[in-house]
């Protein structure tokens, strides 16, 4: 009874499930209360002691079946900067049963008693599929083409810090939106943060159907960065540079690569913000990509390690045995 | 000789349009007297009997498209495994798709599934034959030889035949032996790499999908090709709006063209997908509501002229797998009946009408001597309670592999018993 009487200190708001699997599902108050606890790590990381001990004794693995640097580095450093144990498993992409190697891999992993696995994997809900066969709270890295969370939230962050807020806000996502998962969750948050979203790109890259999940589609540059507060370019596959969606490299940044031309359509201080790596001259002009007052990319990996950090905080604090563990 | 009488049943002979309180008399394994009436007054004393209690008496089922896995993939499925299954779905004629390792295309291989399946003595077993050499889709198969070992028909199984030139000639060279071409009707280029219907719901889940116009625009094809050679042609498993509508026109047309569809594509749709069931990844996709209306439409006005169980038993190892890795198919043996008898609880079709496109229909376009209630027919029987209520359990199931798409689904239709020529392989109470 004593703690309803209390007032509710932001250490004891709970996440309310046990995997982040994908923003899709998240409520607004949820996306809330990890940008929150984001926003108290981006300070925190900014101090010359920047290490806390809230993840002692706890085991983070990093499991990435697909090859990442900056997220695989993201989340080590996160783990690591709140006293977890963190350790990168690789594990060969090119084995011929993904699949196997998978179910397999859980099943060991698991009999290792982790508390948090990181999860990237080439398979849409492949970590949906492996968070069913072990005990502890999984993360989603990247799955497939389908929900990448943590990059939309670091996404909200950096947008929030430098807006203020996110409803109301017209954001442009350009490029290869098919394959992007980071577009799906994206598109999730920022239509239940309250943002208005468009899409940009040709039509071989805009996958069919997806003006029901709440977006604009505009197939040319000009019309679609009218006005618009946000511009969120994705990265360019290669795989997909070989003329199969269209002709030419040439050609695609001639018609949708970013440079000062189009985005003079924007609104004049306009945010540009890009997953990374680039392709410079592909699908982002270098000088807009280092423009320091417009571009926001560097600040969005200060963010992801911040997001990162209250992602592994909000989700371990869940597990039994657990800090806040109700007595 | 041993005769048999059913005695106190409601027969339903879909194929004369029979539904009257009758018996049957079988002598060894033919049907020597059957009729509304007969043994109203109770079976003669000297001759055995099975009270049937007032339930439905019916031609065992004939299911025209099934995958079998013995040869090759026997920790999926073996001849008798399957056949079991068959007979406590209530079917008795299998008719079986040639991609068994080794490939239906030559008469060793079709003899030696023939063989195996009568010695078991359970569902009758009928293969088809690959078009093509194995059904690598260039170079035809040995369709005469084959059609004299006793191939039905002549498909390319799961694959479509997608080169123009090869399907021309398949067509005309099965009508030397007057029989007709099955296609798997996908557009392999619009098709490649998908592995769900395309549109909103692959599209959320990130998933490639296959375009419901793959379906047709190898449908339109095909029809051009079969008024080009005058050929006899069959589409497998359709599962689109467009497609059936596609047919419907070219009957209408008078073109000798017929097609089946599967359970599944009447009783489920995409949503079932959930959240990457890989059990409800099947070939061709799970579609649109849409679609699964038209194609109920289309098993009422006759545009669809069989149902089949599309059987394609999968392994736990090739299904536990992240959706676009998972290996397409699902079991259909022995939940053929019950998802067929919705179209009648549901109110689609008449009992009668429900259970044509499972016995007389596919026999009849395959030229099976089976399917129907009558006098000198094989004594291929089943008996079914059509309101009985029970819940799909996969993992109770017969077959080895248990990847089915209605796992958990309550049902209504029972089968009872299961007789083949003139035995009884399966009875329910035992």
């Amino acid at each position: 009874m004593s703690a309803f009487m209390n007032a509710v200190t932001p250490d004891q708001i709970r996440f309310p499930h046990r995997h982040l699997l994908g923003i899709e599902g998240l409520s607004p108050d949820v996306i809330s209360l990890l940008l929150d606890r984001a926003e108290s790590y981006v300070e925190q990381n900014r101090q010359a002691d920047k290490k806390r001990s809230l993840l002692r004794g706890r085991t983070i693995i990093n499991l990435f079946f697909e090859d990442s640097t900056r997220t695989r580095t993201s989340f080590e450093l996160a783990g690591k900067r709140l006293g977890g144990d963190v350790i990168n498993m690789a594990v060969a992409s090119s084995s011929v049963k993904k699949g196997e190697t998978l179910i397999d891999t859980a099943m060991t992993l698991n009999a290792m008693h982790p508390d948090v696995l990181v999860v990237r994997h080439s398979s849409a809900g492949a970590v949906k599929l492996l968070s069913e066969k072990v005990n502890c709270a999984v993360i989603n890295a990247g799955d497939g083409s389908h929900e990448h969370p943590t990059q939309a939230l670091l996404d909200a962050l950096t947008i929030r810090r430098r807006r203020g807020r996110i409803a109301g806000l017209e954001v442009a996502i350009c490029g290869d939106i098919a394959h992007s998962r980071v577009a799906r969750s994206n598109i999730h948050l920022l239509n239940v943060m309250g943002a208005r979203v468009r899409l940009i790109a040709p039509k071989t890259l805009i996958p069919s159907g997806i003006e029901q999940m709440g977006v604009e589609v505009y197939h040319g540059m000009n019309e679609g960065l009218k006005d618009c507060d946000i511009v969120m370019m994705l990265r360019l596959q290669t795989e997909r540079m070989q003329g199969g969606f269209f002709p030419s490299v040439r050609e695609y940044f001639h018609f949708f690569g970013l440079d000062y031309k189009k985005l003079a359509h924007a609104k004049d201080d306009a945010l540009i913000m890009h997953p990374g790596p680039m392709n410079r001259g592909v699908e982002i002009a270098s000088e807009v990509a280092d423009d320091i007052g417009r571009s926001a990319i560097r600040e969005q990996v200060e963010m992801g390690l911040a997001v990162r950090m209250a992602c592994l905080d909000l989700l371990s604090a869940n597990l039994s045995g657990g800090r806040r563990e109700p007595a | 000789m041993s005769r048999l009488a059913y005695i106190n049943a409601r027969l339903i002979d879909p194929a004369s349009g029979l539904d009257q309180p009758g018996g049957v008399l079988s002598e060894d394994e033919t049907i020597i007297d059957v009729g509304a009436g007969l043994f109203a007054d109770g079976a003669p004393a000297d001759i055995p009997t099975i009270d049937c209690g007032g339930h439905c008496l019916m031609p065992g089922l004939v299911d025209m498209r099934v995958q079998l896995r013995e040869p090759g993939e026997e920790h999926k499925g073996t001849l008798e495994s399957e056949c079991r299954a068959a007979t406590v779905g209530g079917i008795t004629s299998i008719v079986c798709l040639p991609n068994t390792d080794p490939v239906i295309d030559d008469m060793s291989v079709l003899e030696f599934v023939a063989r195996r399946a009568r010695k078991l003595g359970l569902a009758k077993v009928y293969p088809y034959g690959a078009v093509t050499k194995g059904l690598k889709g260039e170079e035809l198969a040995e369709m005469g030889m084959l059609a004299e070992a006793g191939a039905l028909a002549f498909t390319d199984a799961v694959k479509p035949i997608g080169d123009a030139r090869i399907m021309q000639r398949a067509l005309s060279y099965a009508t030397t032996f007057g029989l007709m071409i099955i296609q798997h009707a996908e557009n392999p280029s619009l098709a490649r790499g998908g592995v769900m219907n395309a549109g909103e719901t692959a599209t959320r889940l990130g998933l490639p999908g296959i375009p419901r116009q793959a379906e047709v625009i190898m449908v339109e094809r095909d029809l051009h090709l079969v008024r080009m050679t005058g050929g006899r042609l069959h589409f497998g498993h359709l599962s689109t709006a467009l497609a059936v509508d596609a047919v419907r026109r070219a009957k209408a047309e008078g073109l000798a063209v017929t097609c089946d569809t599967a359970p599944p594509y009447f009783a489920l749709n995409e949503t079932s997908i959930g959240d990457y069931r890989t059990f409800a990844k099947l070939s061709p996709p799970l579609r649109l509501e849409e679609d699964r209306q038209a194609i109920v439409e289309g098993l009422k006005d006759g545009t669809i002229d069989a149902i089949a169980s599309d059987h394609a038993p999968q392994d736990e190892e090739s299904k536990r797998l992240p959706f676009g890795d998972a290996a397409f198919g699902g079991v259909g043996l022995e939940t053929l009946l019950a998802i067929t008898l919705e179209l009648y609880h549901n109110g689609h079709m008449s009992l009668i009408e429900a259970l044509k496109p499972v016995t007389a229909a596919p026999a009849g376009l395959l030229g099976l001597e089976a399917g129907r209630l009558e006098v000198g027919a094989p004594a291929d029987m089943i008996l079914i309670d059509p309101g009985r209520a029970w819940k799909i359990v996969a993992d109770k199931m017969q077959s080895i592999s248990k990847n089915s798409p209605f796992d958990g689904r309550p049902v209504q239709g029972q089968v009872l018993r299961t007789v083949i020529d003139g035995r009884t392989v399966y009875d329910h109470a035992h």
